[in-house]
C-alpha cells in the first residue's frame, strides 16, 4: 500500500502494557520542530494579516494579541474578489478552472498508465516503474525549462508543425496561452498521480476481477462496475495529492506564459509578498488558499487512514 | 498468415490501447528533458538549433561556461550545500519522530501524525510565505539565506523519512523487539540493537530520496534566499529561463540531473544489497521509493 496509507493506519502499539517513556522522548524533537516551524509561522501570518502597516516604511507590523486584531486588510482582500472592484476574482476563478481541468487530464492520462504498469506489464514492471519515478528526481524547473526551449518561436514544436517547410507555423506559445499553462500543469504534476494509483491498483485482488468476467460481464462492464468502485478511495487520494499542491503553483504560469492573463492565485501571492505595503494582502491570500485547502487536506488524511475498503 | 482482422480481434491480444498510452506518456514525459540535455552540448549559443557537439558550456568557454561563470557555480554549490545540510538534519529528526510516534499512545501523537501528513499535501508556497514572514518580522538570530532555507526545507521534508520509516516498521511488526525485551533487553537496548538495524534500509532510502528532493526544491529556497549568492540552481533557472540564456543553463540543469541520478542509483544499489535475502522488504524499486 502507499506509505501514507500505512503510516496513517499503523496505530500505536496497544499490546504493550508497559508505557515506555521512550516514545515521547524520541518524538519530542520532531514534534517541537513541527510546532515551531509549521504551526508557529501560520500564527505569525494571522498576526500580520490582522495587524497594522507601519505608515512610514509601509512594512507589516504584526499584532500578537488576538483581541487587538484589525480585520481591515482581510476585508480589503475579500472585497476585491467579486463586484465592481473584483481584481482578485478572475485569478481565483482561473485557478479553480485550471486545477480542475488539469486534474481531470492528469487522471485520464495517469489511470491507463498506472493500470497497465500495475497489472499488465509483466516483466517490464521494474523498468516502467523506474521510468515513471524518474520525473520526481528531475528538477521541476528543468522540465519547465525543457518545454520553454521547445516552445520558443523558433523551437522544435513550431518546426515540427511546419513539417519541414510545408507550412510556416510561428505560433507564440509562450505568451499568455491558457492551453499551454494547463498542459504545463499536467506535465508537471501527473507523475504525482501515477504512483498512488499504481500502488492502489496493484492491490486489487485479481480473483474478484476474474470472477466478474466469469459471471458474464463484458470487459467494459467489469471495469465500470467492479474495478472502478473498488479503487475509488485510491482515485480520490491520488487526485487530492495532485491537485492540492497545484493550488499554490505560480511558477508554471510564470515560466510558460509570463502574462497576467493566465495568473493564478499563487501569482497574486507572489506579486504581493515582496511589494512594500502589500504584505498583509499576501498574508490574506495565503489564508484564503489555506481555508480552501484545509478541508480537502483533512479529507485526504482521513481517506488514507481508512485504507483500502476492498481488502 | 493470419488475416489482419483476425490479428485485430485476437482474444489473447496484448492491451494495445493501454500500451500505446503508456508508451506515449513516457515519450512525452522524458523526451523534452532528453532534448534539453542534448542541447547542453550544443556548440553555438542557441538552445533550439543544433550547431555541433562541444562541451564549451561545461568547462570550455572561458567566460560563460559553468566552470568559469562564478554565478552559475555558486548556484551549484549552494544547491549541494543545502542538500547535504538538510538531509543531515531531516533524516535523524524524521526517523526519531516516526519511532517515537509509533510507541506513544494517545491523542497528541495522533495529532502530530496528522500534522506531519498535512505537511505532505500543503501547497509549498503557503509554508514559504509564512516562514518568510517569520524571518523578516521577528527578531530571530536567523536571517534570510542558507539558515532560513534549511529551516524551511527540513520542515517540508520531515514527513518523507517519517512516512518511509513508519511504513517499514508496520511491515516488520513488533515481534522482534518484543522477543528482545522478553530476553532481557531494556526498551532502549532493544531499539538500538534490534529495530534500528532492521530499519537501516528504509533510513538509507529516505536519506537518498530526501537529498534528491531537496536539490530540486524551488519555492521555499526562492522566498527564503537572501542575496543572489544563496540562490540555488532552481532559482537561477527560473530567473533566466525566459531571458535568452545560453545553453550554459541547460548544462547547469544537466549537472544537477546527473547528481540526482547518481545519488538515486547508488542509493538503490546499496538498498538492494542491504535487503538481499530479506523477504519482508519488497526489495524492488517500488519499495525503495516508498510505493510498495
Amino acid at each position: 500500500m502507499t506509505l501514507t496509507e500505512v503510516a496513517a493506519q499503523a496505530k500505536p502499539q496497544s499490546t504493550r502494557a508497559r508505557g515506555s517513556a521512550l516514545g515521547p522522548v524520541l518524538a519530542a524533537p520532531g514534534v517541537i520542530w513541527l510546532l515551531l516551524f509549521f504551526l508557529g509561522p501560520l500564527y505569525v501570518v494571522l498576526a500580520i494579516v490582522f495587524g497594522r502597516t507601519d505608515p512610514i516604511f509601509r512594512t507589516a507590523v504584526p499584532v500578537w494579541n488576538p483581541l487587538q486584531w484589525n480585520p481591515s486588510q482581510f476585508n480589503y482582500v475579500l472585497s476585491r474578489i467579486v463586484g465592481s472592484q473584483g481584481i482578485f476574482g478572475p485569478a481565483l476563478l482561473r485557478t479553480a478552472l485550471y486545477v480542475l481541468v488539469a486534474g481531470l487530464l492528469c487522471l485520464l492520462l495517469a489511470f491507463p498508465v498506472a493500470y497497465y504498469t500495475a497489472r499488465l506489464s509483466g516483466r517490464w514492471k521494474g523498468l516502467l516503474l523506474a521510468l515513471l519515478i524518474a520525473p520526481f528526481w528531475i528538477s521541476y524547473m528543468m522540465r519547465m525549462l525543457a518545454w520553454v526551449n521547445l516552445l520558443q518561436d523558433d523551437g522544435l514544436v513550431n518546426r515540427l508543425f511546419s513539417m519541414g517547410g510545408i507550412f510556416d507555423v510561428r505560433v507564440h506559445w509562450l505568451t499568455g496561452q491558457p492551453v499551454v499553462v494547463v498542459l504545463g500543469l499536467v506535465y508537471g504534476y501527473v507523475a504525482y498521480m501515477i504512483l498512488p494509483l499504481y500502488a492502489g491498483l496493484d492491490r486489487l485482488p485479481q480473483s474478484t476481477l476474474e470472477a466478474a468476467r466469469d459471471l458474464g460481464a463484458s470487459r467494459f462492464a467489469s471495469f465500470w462496475r467492479v474495478t472502478l468502485p473498488m479503487c475509488r478511495p485510491t482515485i480520490v487520494a491520488a487526485v487530492l495529492l495532485t491537485c492540492l499542491p497545484m493550488l499554490g503553483d505560480y511558477f508554471t504560469s510564470d515560466m510558460l506564459s509570463a502574462s497576467p492573463k493566465t495568473a493564478m492565485v499563487g501569482n497574486l501571492i507572489n506579486d504581493s509578498v515582496q511589494s512594500p505595503g502589500q504584505t498583509g494582502q499576501a498574508g490574506a491570500l495565503v489564508m484564503l488558499v489555506l481555508l480552501v485547502a484545509v478541508l480537502p487536506m483533512f479529507y485526504y488524511v482521513r481517506v488514507t487512514s481508512r485504507g483500502d475498503t476492498a481488502s | 498468415m493470419r488475416s489482419p482482422v483476425t490479428w485485430w480481434n485476437d482474444p489473447w491480444r496484448p492491451p494495445r490501447i493501454l500500451l500505446a498510452v503508456t508508451f506515449g506518456y513516457l515519450a512525452w514525459s522524458l523526451i523534452p528533458v532528453l532534448i534539453a540535455v542534448i542541447f547542453s552540448f550544443n556548440d553555438g549559443r542557441s538552445r533550439t538549433v543544433w550547431q555541433g557537439f562541444s562541451t564549451r558550456w561545461y568547462f570550455g568557454d572561458p567566460v560563460k561556461s559553468v566552470w568559469h561563470d562564478a554565478a552559475l557555480h555558486t548556484a551549484l554549490f549552494q544547491t549541494l550545500k543545502l542538500g547535504l545540510i538538510t538531509t543531515l538534519i531531516t533524516v535523524p529528526l524524521g526517523v526519531m519522530f516516526a519511532i517515537g510516534i509509533d510507541r506513544w499512545r494517545g491523542r497528541l501523537p495522533a495529532g502530530a501524525n496528522m500534522l506531519m501528513l498535512v505537511s505532505f499535501v500543503l501547497p509549498e508556497v503557503l509554508l514559504a510565505v509564512s516562514l518568510l514572514f517569520v524571518v523578516t518580522t521577528l527578531p530571530l538570530p536567523i536571517k534570510l539565506g542558507t539558515g532560513a532555507q534549511v529551516l524551511g526545507l527540513v520542515t517540508f521534508q520531515i514527513a518523507y523519512p517519517a512516512v518511509l520509516v513508519r511504513a517499514r516498521m508496520a511491515t516488520i511488526g513488533t515481534q522482534y523487539e518484543e522477543a528482545a525485551m522478553d530476553l532481557g533487553a531494556s526498551p532502549l537496548a532493544a531499539l538500538r540493537r534490534v529495530t534500528l538495524p532492521m530499519l537501516l534500509p528504509a533510513i538509507f532510502a529516505s536519506t537518498v530520496l530526501v537529498f534528491a528532493d531537496v536539490i530540486d526544491d524551488f519555492v521555499l529556497v526562492r522566498y527564503l534566499s537572501g542575496s543572489s549568492s544563496t540562490e540555488p540552481v532552481s532559482v537561477k533557472i527560473y530567473n533566466t529561463a525566459r531571458a535568452a540564456p545560453t545553453p550554459a543553463l541547460n548544462a547547469l540543469a544537466t549537472l544537477l540531473l546527473f547528481a540526482a541520478l547518481l545519488a538515486i542509483t547508488v542509493g538503490y544499489l546499496v538498498y538492494r544489497r542491504m535487503t538481499r535475502g530479506d523477504n519482508t522488504a519488497g526489495g524492488g524499486i517500488a519499495a525503495f521509493a516508498g510505493e510498495a
